[in-house]
């Protein structure tokens, strides 16, 4: 079976197995509706700050703690400022900083975990940086981070963009070691496998290997591990913004909309129900994407 | 096996001290200061005064090598001699003092395991008796109300996060309800049912908002892993063979699934003893979360370096623990 | 049994009537649960400065005389306070005498004498023992005990203020005999002793935490027996405080919450559950804009707001100073953050109200976006075509940096948007409270280096006395990498007239022509711009509807008068 599969991958052209991937994508329900959530998502932050124009951070004391309305269907905060727009402002950043932040986690931990799994001289020395890691208190990390990197950033890239490189690498480079950890048992489990030995003996190279035979057959941690990512990743850089070291405060952000509005949360609910609403959706429609990529991705699903 | 297990273990020793050494030199470089929170009215020389009676002034390697002479030479006679009542040497010896409070760092660590262990420990054991069962009946059927219903809610509950869900159950169940306490209680002493009852209506909440966001976490992890073992050609040849249904869920599917369910354990156990800093802040349990916290806030060196170094010791033995599981629970992974 | 109890409700009731409580009976109120969003580290002032653990602190350990709620002066320990009326303080104002009460007795029972007192000051002011209340006994060269109930103290120079060491919660007296062998290096290795104090106040330490928990019982040889009123206190500690104000005001899980500090809107949903009521006090804090009077750009790098990196490219310039100040709305920042707890001010010295100027209030405390306009107009700021003003190249574009903290946050955004009003830009920046005040000379974002154009913060003085406070403005306290960054001049300011008046203050013993001095400095800050004040910050916490005779003090420990608390039956 897997000689007819390297035989076969260079001769067809790569459209027709993503045709494949798309039509076995499409036949699952959970990932078609999770896709359509998620871009209606991505849409309205991209797109509904044109429709509704009221400027974010546009503050109107007057107008404080209310409830929605025509005016402000998301209601307003203790500002005045106009829920719907930071919303949709916040929604823009996080989505950024959760999707950028859990693709780097997720790079890093499959490379490190897929690289001691596979190759033995590696797994020691890899596992114990992992260790050194895991065990790094997070918060002065922080500190150190922003403190030896902010300003170099600012000045390179401007305050809005530098931030959010930093918070980016912050989060990816202290979020990796779970994946890596599970990729890695998942691949000392697979590596074991007759079909590995099969292809070793057959004198595949190893990083085709690993590209055609490991990584599908880890995929679906490394789904979950995304999914997840995301989630934490959005919360995280809340905590960041709390602590001081994320972006400055006139940018809203889901996770820092649902930190200020937890205690408002008797007088105007509204402030944490579509934050909350918000980050919950997200990662729901990625989880049911993922799982409808992984299916389309696992060979097994694919033959039947 | 054996060997391995051996060979890890020595090897264990050079990679804690480098641990110890990174984390020691991270908490140096950090920018906060022990005077930080002191109010603005004391002026700067005094502050100067107290950062040298600290001991900040002296170099950073002298204070590195005291830390580790005070740990694992001072601290473990200590605990010996009150084990054993022995006496060594004169009795005289420095221990690992915190700044902040100014008492053994080790006496604070014993006085805030209690709690920790309660609260932590029992939401951490929940959660995962939960995930299980729940993970393994998502995963035998897919797509059926139960798997969609768990997916949503554990999804739920990991994107929302502790903070909002601990003043979410404070403002229903203290404030309207006045069911449970939102303050823990750490002098609490269970000796009868009542205080036993007080105990459980203390603990209910925080425990909740930790078990869910375990068990959401782990439940995933079982759920995914199952159906990829439940599609595996040897679940068929033993279904073929006519094996019980219950038995290939339970040893065949469920024994080949739960290597990263093993991994997520294992990273997730040590995290037990580093507490649960927003949870525990919230309820005022005073953990070690809250300790570890506080003392890095208010860089409380010692203190940070202690926990931290005790949490090194911890991932590095449940990871081993983990790899010695994953051969255990497949014969086929070896190490040598 | 319960006819007594109705009996003693009525008593009570009766003399909450009357105000007096004189017939009380010691322990009879039960528990007293006191709640504080910071938990304290340690209950001796002298090891940690914090001011949770002074208060803490102030519930056991006394100093001889201490603030009521208006900042006078009250005789503690003490029969009457030293004056140079009645002779404790001496003409040449070099020695202050104080006559300890007699009969006053340590709670393990043993008398409390003048040898107290004198190992107190001998114990702080050990140079190995790092003492946080160092600066109390600052300009002391003797304390002796001429008796057991009297204490003699010799200043170095002629010291008109002269009530700082033994005076107020910072300063309280310790036992000789508990910590006989703490002094200098050995202070932090008696962990008993700091935990346990032995003091002469209304509770002692039964059970400590650190950081977490602290029981008292009631001191049974308090000098007053019909007091504490409360039997026994729990003093506990963490969370944060919109919770600490929640658990009083909404639950009523505990008597008191110290440091209210939520925004007005949430409080006030908390207290329609008619639990618990706020207390307010005003002290001397100030939220305050520095204004950099050095140059702070980045690319001077190391350089940045020291006398090297040159002045301030616009915020040298007076005129946009003052159209800065002109520009904010200080009513809508204490509505939006402060509420009952903040008064908007354009001093730096807001009280007592002796010392407090109203010179400035007149163009100062009114927001004019006009004048403001006007004002920038006149000094050749012109708009450009982003709406923000600029001359020559230099563009009216500012770095805000301030703590973190949800009410700092709104009140830069606040300021933000007013300063955009009048063709100001501002990039707002927080950091963490323990990086920002920090100190740490490796760290860019400490107040002390002031890396950024403005940034706002809070201060005050202890005491009633600003001659120290406002010693801070003098040029030589300019921080600077020379020094290590120590200074207490943040702003930079700089004016030699300011500095000998600063001099004659010193000098002066009368009080009132101190008050005029006094008022004449802080006026010169305000006019000149040296900073922009906002807030006049109380102190709010929040109390149980029960709870009585709580007198709220800004001036020394906020549970000062704990002796006088009791329950409403």
């Amino acid at each position: 079976m897997t000689d007819v599969t390297i035989n076969a991958a260079p001769a067809s052209p790569a459209r027709s197995a993503m045709g494949d991937m798309w039509r076995q994508f499409r036949a699952h329900k959970g990932g078609v509706v999770g896709l359509v959530v998620f871009t209606f998502i991505v849409v309205a932050v991209y797109v509904g700050p044109f429709i509704h124009t009221v400027a974010p951070n546009a503050i109107n004391i007057r107008d404080k703690n209310q409830w929605p309305s025509l005016a402000h269907p998301f209601g307003t905060d203790n500002l005045g400022k106009d829920m719907l727009a930071q919303v949709l402002a916040g929604g823009r950043i996080s989505l950024a900083v959760g999707i950028t932040a859990m693709l780097l986690a997720l790079f890093l931990g499959t490379l490190v975990g897929v690289l001691s799994g596979y190759i033995r001289r590696l797994d020691g020395p890899l596992m114990r940086v992992t260790d050194l890691f895991l065990a790094l208190p997070l918060l002065p990390l922080l500190l150190v981070i922003i403190m030896l990197f902010r300003d170099t950033l600012r000045a390179a890239f401007g305050p809005e963009t530098g931030i959010f490189i930093l918070i980016v690498f912050v989060i990816g480079i202290t979020s990796w070691m779970h994946t890596a950890r599970i990729v890695r048992g998942d691949v000392l489990a697979v590596k074991s496998q007759e079909f590995i030995v099969a292809a070793k003996s057959s004198g595949m190279r190893e990083y085709r290997i690993i590209i055609r035979h490991i990584l599908p057959n880890v995929m679906s941690s490394i789904m979950v591990s995304a999914t997840l990512g995301i989630a934490s990743a959005i919360i995280t850089e809340s905590a960041l913004s709390f602590l001081g070291l994320g972006f400055p405060s006139d940018f809203p952000t889901w996770g820092r909309l649902l930190f200020d509005g937890a205690n408002f949360l008797q007088l105007t609910p509204s402030r944490v129900l579509w934050p909350g609403l918000a980050i919950s959706l997200t990662v729901l429609s990625v989880n049911y994407m993922g799982d409808a990529i992984r299916d389309a991705l696992d060979p097994r699903t694919l033959k039947r | 096996m054996f060997t391995y297990t051996l060979r890890r273990l020595f090897f264990a020793i050079p990679t804690l001290l480098v641990i110890s050494f990174v984390i020691f030199a991270l908490l140096d470089l950090a920018p906060s200061d022990p005077t930080g929170d002191l109010p603005l009215t004391i002026p700067p020389e005094v502050r100067e005064q107290i950062r040298a009676s600290l001991g900040l002034d002296q170099p950073f390697l002298i204070r590195y090598l005291k830390w580790l002479q005070q740990f694992f030479i001072n601290e473990p006679l200590n605990i010996l001699e009150s084990l054993t009542g022995w006496q060594f040497g004169d009795g005289e010896r420095m221990r690992i003092l915190s700044w902040a409070t100014r008492s053994p760092v080790v006496d604070l660590i014993v006085q805030r395991m209690p709690q920790t262990l309660w609260v932590v420990g029992l939401a951490y054991l929940f959660g995962i008796l939960l995930a299980v069962p729940i993970g393994v009946i998502s995963a035998y059927k897919q797509y059926s109300i139960f798997d969609q219903i768990g997916t949503f809610v554990s999804m739920v509950g990991y994107s929302v996060p502790t903070f909002f869900t601990g003043v979410l159950l404070i403002v229903i169940f203290s404030s309207y309800l006045q069911w449970f306490p939102s303050v823990y209680d750490t002098n609490l002493v269970v000796n009868d049912f009542s205080s036993l009852m007080a105990q459980i209506r203390q603990m209910a909440m925080p425990v909740a908002v930790l078990a869910l966001y375990n068990a959401s976490q782990i439940t995933r992890f079982v759920r995914a892993s199952m159906l990829d073992n439940l599609h595996q050609d040897y679940v068929r040849t033993a279904r073929a063979k006519g094996v019980k249904e219950k038995a290939v869920l339970l040893v065949h599917v469920l024994r080949n699934s739960l290597i990263p369910v093993v991994t997520v354990i294992a990273l997730g156990v040590p995290t037990i003893f580093s507490g649960a800093i927003i949870t525990e802040q919230i309820f005022r349990v005073n953990g070690l979360g809250q300790l570890l916290i506080v003392a890095v806030q208010g860089a409380d060196i010692p203190l940070v370096q202690t926990l931290t170094f005790i949490f090194a010791v911890l991932i590095v033995l449940f990871n081993l623990i983990a790899d010695v599981l994953y051969g255990i629970l497949d014969p086929r992974i070896r190490y040598d | 049994m319960k006819k007594f109890k109705i009996l003693l409700a009525g008593t009570v009731a009766c003399m909450a009537l009357s105000s007096s409580m004189a017939y009380a009976e010691r322990g009879t109120d039960g528990d007293l649960k006191i709640l504080f969003w910071q938990a304290v580290s340690t209950m001796n002032p002298y090891l940690s400065g914090g001011t949770k653990e002074v208060f803490a602190s102030s519930m056991v350990i006394e100093p001889l005389a201490r603030y009521d709620e208006t900042g006078e002066l009250v005789p503690w320990l003490v029969t009457e306070l030293p004056t140079l009326e009645n002779g404790g303080f001496s003409e040449d104002m070099l020695s202050l005498t104080w006559k300890l009460k007699p009969d006053l007795k340590w709670s393990d029972g043993t008398d409390f004498t003048a040898e107290d007192v004198v190992f107190t000051w001998k114990y702080c002011t050990d140079p190995n023992g790092g003492c946080a209340q160092a600066a109390q006994y600052e300009g002391i060269t003797n304390v002796e005990a001429v008796d057991p109930l009297t204490v003699k103290i010799t200043f170095s120079e002629a010291k008109p203020y002269p009530y700082s060491a033994f005076v107020g919660a910072q300063s309280p007296v310790i036992q000789a005999a508990q910590f006989k062998d703490c002094l200098g290096a050995a202070a932090p290795g008696c962990t008993s002793a700091n935990f346990g104090p032995i003091g002469t106040g209304p509770f002692v330490v039964k059970d400590f935490k650190p950081n977490d928990v602290i029981t008292f019982e009631a001191n049974p040889n308090y000098r007053d027996p019909a007091k504490p009123a409360f039997a026994s206190a729990t003093l506990k500690g963490g969370g944060d405080a919109a919770s600490a104000a929640r658990a009083v005001l909404e639950t009523g899980e505990y008597d008191y919450a110290w440091n209210a500090q939520v925004e007005p809107e949430v409080l006030a949903a908390m207290m329609a559950a008619g639990k618990g009521r706020l207390e307010i006090s005003f002290g001397t804090q100030v939220e305050r804009i520095n204004l950099n009077h050095f140059n702070a750009d980045p690319a001077l790098g190391d350089k940045r707001s020291t006398a090297e990196a040159g002045p301030h490219p616009s915020l040298s310039d007076p005129a946009v100073r003052r159209a800065l100040s002109l520009a904010i709305d200080r009513d809508i920042i204490v509505e939006a953050g402060y509420g009952q707890s903040g008064r908007p001010t354009c001093n730096i010295v807001p009280a007592p109200e002796t010392v407090a100027s109203t010179k400035n209030d007149s163009w100062c405390l009114t927001q004019d976006i006009e004048a403001a306009n006007k004002l920038l107009d006149e000094a050749g700021w012109e708009r450009g075509s982003d709406g923000i003003r600029e001359k020559d190249g230099v563009r009216l574009s500012y770095l805000y940096a301030t703590s973190t903290n949800s009410v700092r946050q709104a009140t830069q955004e606040l300021v933000k948007a007013m300063w955009a009003e009048i063709g100001v830009d501002a990039e707002l920046r927080n950091a963490s409270a323990s990086v920002f005040f920090g100190g740490d000379p490796a760290s860019p974002d400490t107040f002390q280096k002031f890396y950024a154009d403005v940034e706002m913060y809070t201060n005050n003085f202890d005491g009633t006395d600003p001659e120290k406070y406002l010693a801070e403005w003098l040029c030589d306290k300019m921080p600077s990498p020379a020094n290590g960054w120590q200074g207490q001049n943040i702003p930079r300011y700089c004016n030699p007239e300011y500095d000998a008046l600063v001099g004659e203050l010193s000098r002066t013993a009368d009080l009132e022509k101190r008050a005029e001095l006094s008022k004449q400095l802080n006026d010169m800050l305000t006019e000149e711009g040296a900073h922009i004040a906002l807030v006049h910050r109380g102190d709010q916490s929040s109390f149980a509807n029960s709870l009585q005779g709580v007198r709220m003090n800004s001036w020394d420990s906020q549970v000062w008068n704990i002796a006088d608390w009791y329950r409403a039956k």
